[in-house]
């Protein structure tokens, strides 16, 4: 998996997250998803499985436990795209 | 925010969608007359709101055998079953289930919650995944959480996207616990049984159907949707709960599998909890018996199901996908659906308020419970009252 490929899982959760949003606000990778972005749990269940779909990996939903930030899934997503 | 903020952050949440202080979760309800009447506040409201399908919970049977069996055992069995023992009601009703569900082995858990969390648990754990239906209940999920197994959602009923995830499992469907409903709580739609059979056999997974909303209501017999679709040989284990055609409180498991019998003895849900007190065993020994035999009430009840189901279709709410006991108008906006909750209860109806996230996608549901004691006239007045605020919604939006 290379830097590009970090690239592309980023700009994806980028988009999705700011469409969940239905706001202007820049997402920023550090932006923590549930206190500022306000994404709720089904909201990020639902999130999942586009990312699922999208990079053809499987991401168990108690992995998220300790994700909070953007950038934290982008990691998540990254190592287990990188291990498939 | 420290740990007590967070609770008046949610309790505001809360309160704003309750402004007159009326509470659609968890309403005192001070009297109840019989299976469909009681009394919230001063009124006196129709219940559209239990899960009392088969209308037994005034059943002479069992409040007979209820009361025989606090006499004779006391009111309750002061411990679990591993510390305390089993008494001779547990084990027969563990006989009695294994028998109805033609099975080798059954498990009585406490609660309905803890037959899935006790049997999910048990039988998955870390390095083991599940795959469960996206809008499976709570008591899947907890259950799934506490397995510390992988949790794999698929989108509901959708077995084109279960059979894509199942796949990318690779070589780690074979450990792997297919988890879904007979029918499913929230919009009262039934799993695809035959097509996940297909899959759990094409995958060689192992298949647990939550049988909670389906027993008593699918089957000739009352089995399910096991029952109704002629498969349960086909289904690896199968739990249910007793609080609500059985109407008492308790969970089971039963399976062909022998191992089945191991949860005893590494399923904490099961182990570190009071077993079932006496009155609780006694009743729901009796109303299985009513269950088993109630085709009539079955009819009674669909038919009721049917009326209810057609006459807000026909008034045009959005409802789930197939008419059953579960009834749910998916309204618009969380306060629609306040406002019809609110309305419906001036009118003297009882029936559940569900807002996001509790419901699936987004969705903010009325929901109805329609069961076999009700009459046409209830049901008409119900229909006829949905209708009414149907016209004030409309207007309004």
């Amino acid at each position: 998996m290379t830097e590009s490929n970090y690239d592309e899982i980023m700009q994806l959760l980028c988009d999705r997250l700011s469409s969940l949003t239905n706001s202007d606000t820049q997402i920023t990778p550090e932006m923590n998803m549930i206190s500022q972005l306000s994404i709720d749990s089904i909201k990020l269940l639902n999130l999942i499985m586009e990312i699922e779909d999208t990079f053809d990996v499987s991401i168990p939903i108690n992995a998220l436990t300790d994700i909070q930030t953007v950038r934290e899934l982008a990691d998540l997503v990254h190592k287990i795209k990188s291990a498939s | 925010m420290n740990l007590l903020e967070k609770l008046d952050a949610a309790a505001a949440a809360r309160k704003s969608l309750l402004p007159n202080g009326v509470g659609a979760f968890g309403i005192p309800i001070e009297e109840v007359f019989s299976a469909t009447e009681a009394r919230i506040g001063d009124r006196r409201v129709l219940l559209f709101g239990t899960n009392n399908y088969l209308g037994l919970t005034f059943a002479p049977e069992c409040i007979r055998a209820a009361h025989e069996a606090i006499d004779k055992e006391g009111t309750g069995t002061t411990g679990s079953r591993m510390a305390n023992g089993s008494y001779f009601g547990h084990r027969a009703l563990e006989r009695e289930f294994a028998d109805f569900y033609q099975c080798s082995s059954g498990i009585v858990f406490t609660t309905g919650y803890q037959a899935n969390l006790g049997t999910i648990s048990g039988l998955v754990g870390p390095g083991d995944t599940v795959l469960i239906d996206g809008d499976s209940h709570a008591s899947i999920y907890d259950g799934c959480i506490l397995s510390g197994a992988d949790i794999i959602r698929f989108k509901h009923n959708d077995m084109v996207d279960m059979e894509k995830r199942l796949r990318r499992l690779g070589d780690r469907v074979e450990s792997t616990l297919i988890i879904a409903e007979g029918i499913y709580s929230m919009l009262g739609d039934q799993a695809p049984l035959a097509e996940i059979v297909k899959l759990k056999n094409a995958y060689n997974c192992i298949l647990l159907l939550d049988e909670a909303h389906s027993l008593g209501v699918l089957g000739k017999t009352g089995q399910g949707l096991v029952e109704k679709t002629g498969l349960l040989k086909e289904v690896d284990f199968i739990t249910g709960t007793f609080s609500k055609s059985l109407c008492s409180i308790g969970g089971f498991c039963v399976s062909n599998h022998p191992q089945l019998e191991q949860l005893r003895y590494i399923s904490h849900p099961y182990i570190f909890t009071a077993s079932p007190s006496p009155a609780t065993i006694a009743s729901t020994r009796a109303a299985l018996v009513l269950l088993s035999k109630g085709s009539d009430l079955r009819k009674q009840l669909w038919n009721n199901c049917t009326q209810l189901y057609s006459q807000l279709k026909e008034t045009g709410y959005l409802l789930g996908p197939d008419p059953g006991p579960v009834i749910s108008a998916i309204l618009d906006t969380p306060q629609q659906a306040l406002q019809v909750w609110q309305s419906l209860l001036e009118h003297n109806i009882y029936v559940n308020l569900i807002l996001p996230p509790a419901a699936p996608e987004g969705k903010s549901l009325v929901r109805c419970s329609v069961n076999a004691a009700h009459t046409p006239e209830q049901i008409k007045y119900v229909g006829d009252t949905f209708a009414k605020l149907y016209k004030m919604i409309s207007s309004r939006s």
